[in-house]
């Protein structure tokens, strides 16, 4: 018994574990990908080079994220028949399809035209590359739309029935698995993390050149661009996590009870409770500083309406409060964070000195990582609200585990911890050394032969592998009709 | 003929194109260190780069395809070889960055290269242990694993899975007969025949060690009616094998490859004939094991419709970087 409940718990970490490092890498490739693809279709309409010149810088970047999203999805794609056995026998009628249909539509997608894309400009034409680019960046979508149905169906579970054998089966309409009522929200709020995400990237790989050099014409345009989507992404992004609340508030009241730290009912009109220490032992939160009535006003847009709190929740059925408590604020305030940065990047356009602002030059490198802590935060809101169950309301985590011991699995945990801290910790340090070099015009793209002896014998190896040409760096004039 | 069947097959078919694709790549991978540093290590890489990644995606594919289409053989056989399917995993991460990084720090290209090898030897040797595990029979009772830590580590499962090293080795090095030339090919051309060897000799043994496993596997190769069907997948096999050792020794380029492949799908013909109508021998058939008609119908129509699109553009993205690596049509 005792056995039983470490492997439980070792398993659901190293789920935590592997999803969150996967998670990094797509939250900031799928952003990246329509990035690019902008980036080219701007070059191919406008003809300057500064947009090539930064999707080569861009392409490289993404080659590694990329890479390293590729391999850790792999992993999540066997982590549930390995960890969670029970649980993919019982729903993998349902949900198996769903994830059948991301590799067919999806992965095959941005695999078969990623090496077009990487290493291909120069083998196939500008056209048919822009193409592959939006192919590619068509497939990071479809993926997300495929695996965020799958979890938002574990949240908010449609159009099922149950069968003799225990197993979870498709009823008569799969309209109703799919568009199950979290997904929607789901997926509008997830896909603009992902643009959030890139964008304070790109907006603080800008900034910290302009704080290097504020002529440089490349940083110039990235922190341009990115302070562009900060201002308009984020009001709508704080607009459909409100509505995601209140979707969730419908579907699964408990965890906006964890997250608002209401363990009391509150017959008339709810406190929004800003910070505090939730007590799940006294069933309160500590050092509470609140609005009164604001809860029920933003929730239920009215100031006296009832709210129901977690007391009239069996306590077996709680989700752990202070992780949830503590993670929504996290991502509330990140998110507030960046429309600040928003407004300032609007207010310095206004005045025309949006290159001549260092303190936002600065804020914006700090808030780089930002989204990345966000989604994170989110992330932790969502599946970690819904405990205690897999599949919402229907199929406790302790019920879906595999029937593994716990030395199996805390092998596993620390090799997966092991590894993944160094080589995608390498690989993002090798993003940070690439980050680092300002872009410049004649900027290369992805190239491979570019050491050993090989360029020294004159000889380009493989695919050149630099879209767009340029062997060589131009003194001046960037190259721009060289092309094939 | 029933939905099961043909979810059978078409899982069948991922796997057969994943262990071919990737096979090939992972091969490289294997026989990285033979290679000289430098022009030769960077075209073999080369050869495989903008293709790797669309191999891969067949394997999750054919993991993804058996969680949906027989949820509980995946549920079944991946707690049964928990440490193989993790080292796998792990070593498909190590040769997968590898791609990436070997170029991004010249300083520590050896140890990537090294990760390149050692992750390429990794995954292929669990594959292979994995196959073996499956064949030799996981324990079910009430439709879960019901075996012990160590049911996959036997002497049966050390040789299918060397000899899916041995194989993997053979479409490595036929791929770069292929996409090289020079003495970088004639060098291809030794290894191949080496793996060619090992290859045939462990294919045999494993094929042997098959009917000795247990009475219904000997019974589909060795029982009356069903013997005329099936000798002719020996025969056939033996002469693949010696037609493709003497393609590799004369001047051919693709033809050696090709026949490897017609190897390879004549072992995978024979591995269906011993384990039909299984899918977790000995206890769960397809049937058993197999999802509701509504998920094999909903499905098929999606594989209906993307499939030909992924072959074509699939076919597409490898004829773009046709021909020898380096050629006139690389700048
Ligand atoms: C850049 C990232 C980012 C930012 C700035 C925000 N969120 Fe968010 N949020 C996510 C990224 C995210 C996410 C990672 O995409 C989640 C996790 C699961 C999901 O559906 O989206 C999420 C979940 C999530 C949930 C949980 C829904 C559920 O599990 O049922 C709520 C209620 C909100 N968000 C609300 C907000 C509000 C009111 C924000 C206002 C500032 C906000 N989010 C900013
Ligand atoms: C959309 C695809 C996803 C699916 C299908 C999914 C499914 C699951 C499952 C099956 C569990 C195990 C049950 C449990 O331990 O709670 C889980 C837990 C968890 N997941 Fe997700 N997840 C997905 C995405 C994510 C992402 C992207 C993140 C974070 C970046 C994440 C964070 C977590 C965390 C932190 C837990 C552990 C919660 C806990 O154990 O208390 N999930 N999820
Ligand atoms: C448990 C849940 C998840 C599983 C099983 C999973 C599985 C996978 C697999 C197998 C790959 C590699 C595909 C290839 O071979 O090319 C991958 C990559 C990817 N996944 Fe996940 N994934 C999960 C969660 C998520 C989530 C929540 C998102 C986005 C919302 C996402 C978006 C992507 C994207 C865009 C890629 C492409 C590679 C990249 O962008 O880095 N995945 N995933």
């Amino acid at each position: 018994m005792f056995d039983n409940l470490d492997a439980l718990l070792l398993a659901r970490i190293q789920f935590a574990f592997t999803v969150s490092f996967h998670f990094f890498f797509p939250a900031f490739s799928i952003g990246l990908a329509s990035y690019l693809a902008v980036l080219e279709g701007l070059w191919l309409k406008t003809g300057k080079s500064v947009y090539l010149d930064l999707f080569k810088y861009w392409l490289k970047i993404f080659a590694i994220a990329f890479a390293m999203g590729v391999v850790s999805g792999i992993v999540m794609s066997y982590q549930f028949g390995t960890n969670w056995s029970v649980f993919s026998d019982k729903a993998g009628p349902v949900i198996g399809p769903l994830m059948a249909y991301e590799v067919l539509t999806a992965f095959f997608l941005e695999a078969g035209f990623l090496g077009v894309m990487l290493f291909g400009m120069n083998k196939v034409g500008k056209k048919l590359h822009f193409a592959a680019t939006l192919m590619v960046a068509l497939g990071t979508f479809v993926s997300a739309f495929w695996i965020l149905s799958v979890n938002s169906w574990m949240q908010t579970p449609t159009g099922y029935e149950i069968g003799a054998n225990g197993q979870f089966l498709p009823g008569p309409s799969w309209w109703d698995i799919v568009f199950n009522p979290s997904f929607p929200y789901r997926l509008v709020h997830t896909v603009m993390a992902a643009y959030l995400t890139t964008a304070f990237v790109v907006g603080a790989v800008g900034a910290w050149h302009l704080l290097k050099d504020r002529a440089n014409p490349h940083a110039r345009k990235m922190f341009s661009m990115a302070m562009w989507m900060a201002a308009i992404v984020t009001p709508l992004q704080i607009f459909a996590g409100d509505m995601h609340g209140l979707n969730t508030l419908e579907h699964q009241p408990a965890k906006v009870m964890a997250m608002e730290g209401h363990y009391q009912s509150h017959p008339e009109g709810a406190p929004l409770i800003l910070f505090g220490i939730p007590d799940s032992e006294a069933k309160t939160v500590r050092y509470a500083i609140e609005i009164p009535k604001a809860s029920s006003l933003i929730l239920k847009h009215d100031l006296n309406a009832p709210m129901a709190g977690l007391d009239t929740i069996p306590d077996d059925e709680e989700p752990p409060v202070g992780v949830v408590f503590w993670s929504f604020r996290v991502m509330v305030g990140i998110g507030f964070a960046m429309l600040g940065i928003g407004l300032w990047s609007l207010w310095g356009r206004f005045r025309k000195r949006l290159y001549d602002m260092p303190w936002l030059h600065r804020a914006a490198v700090l808030m780089g990582p930002s989204g990345f802590a966000a989604v994170l935060a989110g992330w932790i809101t969502t599946e970690v609200g819904r405990q205690p169950f897999v599949i919402y309301g229907v199929l406790r985590t302790a019920d879906a585990a595999s029937p593994l011991d716990a030395p199996a699995v805390a092998a596993s945990l620390l090799a997966f911890i092991l590894v993944y801290f160094t080589v995608f910790g390498i690989g993002v340090w090798y993003v940070l050394k690439l980050m680092s070099k300002p872009p410049h015009a004649g900027e290369y793209g992805v190239k491979r032969g570019d050491v050993g002896p090989i360029r020294t014998a004159g000889i380009t190896p493989g695919p050149t592998q630099n879209p767009g040409g340029a062997e060589t760096l131009p003194t001046e004039a960037p190259p721009e009709k060289e092309l094939v | 003929m029933d939905l099961t069947v043909i979810w059978a097959f078409i899982i069948a078919f991922a796997v057969f194109a994943y262990v071919v694709m990737d096979g090939f790549d992972l091969g490289i991978g294997i026989l990285f260190p033979t290679f000289q540093p430098g022009r030769e290590r960077d075209r073999a890489m080369n050869s495989i780069a903008p293709v790797w990644d669309g191999n891969e995606t067949w394997l999750v594919l054919g993991g993804g395809g058996l969680f949906a289409a027989f949820p509980l053989a995946y549920a079944v056989i991946l707690p049964a070889t928990y440490p193989l399917i993790i080292a796998m995993l792990l070593g498909l991460v190590f040769r997968g960055v590898a791609f990436e990084y070997r170029w991004r720090d010249p300083g520590h290209q050896k140890f990537w290269d090294m990760a390149f090898t050692g992750g390429s030897f990794v995954a292929a040797l669990a594959q292979g242990m994995t196959l073996g595990a499956l064949l030799q029979g996981i324990e079910v009772v009430d439709r879960a694993y019901a075996g012990s830590w160590f049911d996959w580590f036997t002497p049966y499962t050390l040789l299918t899975g060397l000899g899916t090293v041995a194989g993997y080795a053979l479409l490595g090095s036929t791929w770069l007969i292929w996409k090289l030339d020079g003495d970088e090919q004639a060098h291809a051309r030794k290894l191949a025949v080496r793996a060619a060897i090992a290859t045939i000799v462990l294919m045999g043994a494993v094929s042997l060690y098959n009917v000795t496993l247990n009475a219904e596997y000997a019974a589909h190769w060795l029982s009356a009616p069903e013997v005329y069907y099936v000798a002719p997948v020996p025969i056939i096999t033996g002469i693949i094998a010696l037609s493709m050792l003497r393609a590799i020794t004369r001047e051919r380029n693709s033809k050696p490859f090709w026949l490897a492949l017609a190897l390879f799908f004549l072992g995978m013909a024979g591995l269906g004939v011993t384990i039909w109508p299984y899918v977790v021998p000995p206890g769960l058939t397809i049937w058993d094991a197999a999802a509701p008609e509504r998920s094999q119908i909903f499905m098929l129509v999606g594989v209906a419709i993307t499939m030909p699109l992924i072959i074509g553009y699939t076919a597409w993205a490898y004829w773009v970087f046709r021909g020898k690596v380096a050629d006139e049509g690389y700048h």
